[in-house]
């Protein structure tokens, strides 16, 4: 009886450990953020990515610096040297006083293309070593347009578990309830600054009254980005109709798999009925060296999953651009009969 | 006879332009300094063009400094300048930062390091040196760039002469992510595409007003005419192109059927995923 008091201490310290407090924002520094943008926008049309360091404080994901990763090259010797640059890099910035954590990585994207297996798989690779990890996406087409767009994503829980046990059958996923909304979860972000680069801001910035992305927002032609969006959107519709193609194939074949069973059975229970009669031992009622009773397997749903989210997204976009471009035509209009 | 001689900036430095990004950085490090000092300084990365150089990117380099003596960790800036290299070999070494007001002692030490480094990196022209004033010593943001100049009396060298030179503050990157972000310390939600466009939209009508105002006045003799802007408000009413009405209807109601088009379109897709999930999820019943 003395012995359990205190194990059920130890079991509930270690419950309470668990249940860590959900991440709720990500705080980003000024810094970070011109780093991110400076990083992809300098490479552009390459997509980059980068490192994310900060601090995990309770629901508040701060991110307080970042660095960029060389451009990655097909070649193990490289990779190697990436690995190196990655330390190095890491070694050098605690030198200087920067929090030396990873948070997660940030990456560039185009028109908003960032939802693949790969993005999933970086994501499985961080959460192994960091328990709370995020992935800064950087659209530099859509910041053209004058809006920031900069995104925190991480995978829900209950996708991970998922993906870990590589479960992505129609059965688990609607016991799950996960629908393909459930993937990514998106994480608002905070911009901080420290008080000493505030103040130089409002310092230096600048007296006229009509700023860049005033320039970006007002321009009328958005074309260009319409159609590249459109484009995007068409090859994402031929990709899902070619993966519902691969389940109505499979479909098909597991009826027809299922009707070869039932006459095979309806043959052997009828055979079996004959030998009762001859007063002989029945078959067995399954055959598993016959090959239609081997097991057909299902297509991963992932794919589907991640281009039908790629398609929401790019609906998103086109509803955005449009309703911009709407108060353009309309405030042009308003200038003309002026 | 001794010819007491200075040379004039041998080098094309014209001016300098300065990436908001960098300024961010120094004002990180100098937050981040070590408890006991008083200065933060690193090396600055960029480009040279015609002259102008580009400061793009800095790191801080730690260093130690007492009344005489300035001890800077030359390992550590070479392994860092390696590793940026890697990244972007375009960035290049441009000069040093320091923080504080103005050129100080053992700063003229640290100068003449990176000019040997940036000799040996066979660039052509000498470092620059920025100064950051994160102290707001005369109540303002000091932020200055210095090039240095040999100060020699005969073949002996005297001292070296820092000469301040011009630098672009405007920050065009600053510009596109939004001063409103930047300015202030906490910032508790990004803008999305409606309320960004809202700003805009506010500033160009306010815009709008000023000019309205000013023409009023001066046509009613209350402000004296100025020539310029006259000019330069009949240039910006030429450049509206000049449409008939029915023209104009016809471009304009064009650009808005195409626009109702494509949201139609996308609403049109949104159903059809939401058909298809229901649909699967029947499949998968079956």
């Amino acid at each position: 009886m003395a012995n359990t008091m205190p194990r059920s201490f130890l079991q509930a310290a270690a419950t309470s450990e668990e249940v860590a407090p959900p991440l709720r924002v990500v705080q980003i520094e000024g810094l970070a953020v011109l780093k991110i943008i400076k990083h992809c926008n300098e490479f552009l049309p390459s997509l980059v990515t980068g490192q994310l360091l900060g601090l995990d404080v309770g629901s508040v994901l701060e991110v307080t610096n970042c660095f960029p990763f060389p451009i990655r090259e097909e070649d193990e010797e490289i990779e190697a040297d990436g690995a190196n640059y990655q330390l190095e890099m890491m070694r050098c910035l605690r030198e200087v006083n920067v929090d030396n954590n990873t948070v997660g990585w940030y990456q560039s994207t185009l028109m908003g293309s960032f939802q693949t297996v790969e993005l999933i798989e970086t994501f499985m690779n961080y959460q192994e070593n960091i328990r709370r990890c995020v992935c800064i996406v950087y659209d530099p087409s859509r910041s053209a347009q004058g809006v920031l767009a900069l995104k925190a994503l991480k995978l829900t829980d209950s996708f991970m578990d998922l993906y870990r046990n590589n479960n992505f059958t129609g059965e688990k996923l609607r016991e799950k309830n996960l629908s393909w909304v459930d993937i990514f979860e998106e994480i608002p972000i905070k911009v901080s600054n420290s008080a000493l680069a505030s103040a130089f801001m409002t310092e230096l910035e600048p007296e006229l009254p009509v700023k860049q992305c005033d320039y970006d927002r007002l321009k009328l032609s958005t074309a260009p980005y319409m159609e590249r969006n459109l484009e995007f959107l068409i090859d994402c519709m031929e990709d899902l109709s070619a993966e519902q193609n691969k389940f109505q194939y499979y479909y098909r074949n597991l009826s027809r798999q299922q009707a070869q069973q039932q006459t095979w059975l309806q043959k052997r229970r009828v055979e079996n009925m004959a030998r009762k009669a001859a007063g002989e031992e029945p078959l067995p009622e399954e055959d598993p060296a016959n090959p239609i009773f081997k097991p057909i397997l299902e297509p991963s749903r992932v794919d589907s999953y991640l281009i039908t989210n790629q398609i929401s997204n790019y609906c998103n976009q086109i509803n955005g651009v449009a309703t911009q471009s709407f108060n353009r035509l309309y405030l042009m209009k308003a200038l003309h009969e002026d | 006879m001794a010819v007491l001689q200075f040379f004039p900036p041998s080098s094309p430095v014209v001016s300098s332009k300065l990436h908001a990004v960098v300024l961010f950085n120094i004002c990180d490090c100098y937050v981040r300094r070590p408890d006991q000092a008083d200065r933060v300084i690193g090396t600055l990365l960029g480009s040279v063009s015609d002259g102008v150089i580009e400061i793009k990117n800095s790191y801080a380099v730690p260093h130690n400094e007492s009344a005489d003596q300035v001890a800077l960790d030359v390992d550590y800036h070479r392994n860092m300048y390696l590793s940026h290299l890697k990244v972007n070999p375009k960035e290049v070494l441009v000069g040093w930062f320091s923080t504080g007001f103005g050129v100080s002692g053992g700063s003229a030490l640290i100068h003449e390091f990176y000019v040997k480094e940036l000799k040996e990196a066979q660039s052509s022209i000498p470092p620059i040196h920025l100064t950051v004033d994160t102290g707001f010593k005369n109540g303002e943001a000091s932020i200055k760039g210095y090039v240095s100049s040999n100060l020699s009396l005969g073949d002996r060298p005297l001292a070296a002469q820092f000469q301040e030179i011009p630098l672009d503050l405007r920050m065009i990157e600053a510009e596109r992510v939004g001063f409103d972000i930047l300015k202030t310390t906490v910032v508790d939600k990004l803008p999305n595409d409606l309320e960004g466009m809202e700003a805009s939209m506010e500033r160009l009508h306010s815009l709008l007003d000023e000019i309205y105002k000013y023409v009023g006045d001066v046509v009613e003799g209350r402000v004296a005419p100025d020539n310029d802007i006259g000019r330069f408000l009949a240039d910006t009413l030429a450049s509206v192109p000049r449409m008939s009405p029915a023209a104009f209807d016809k471009v304009f109601n064009d650009k808005i059927q195409d626009n109702l088009a494509l949201v139609y379109l996308s609403s049109l897709v949104k159903t059809q995923l939401g058909i298809a999930e229901k649909l699967n999820t029947a499949a998968q019943i079956l």
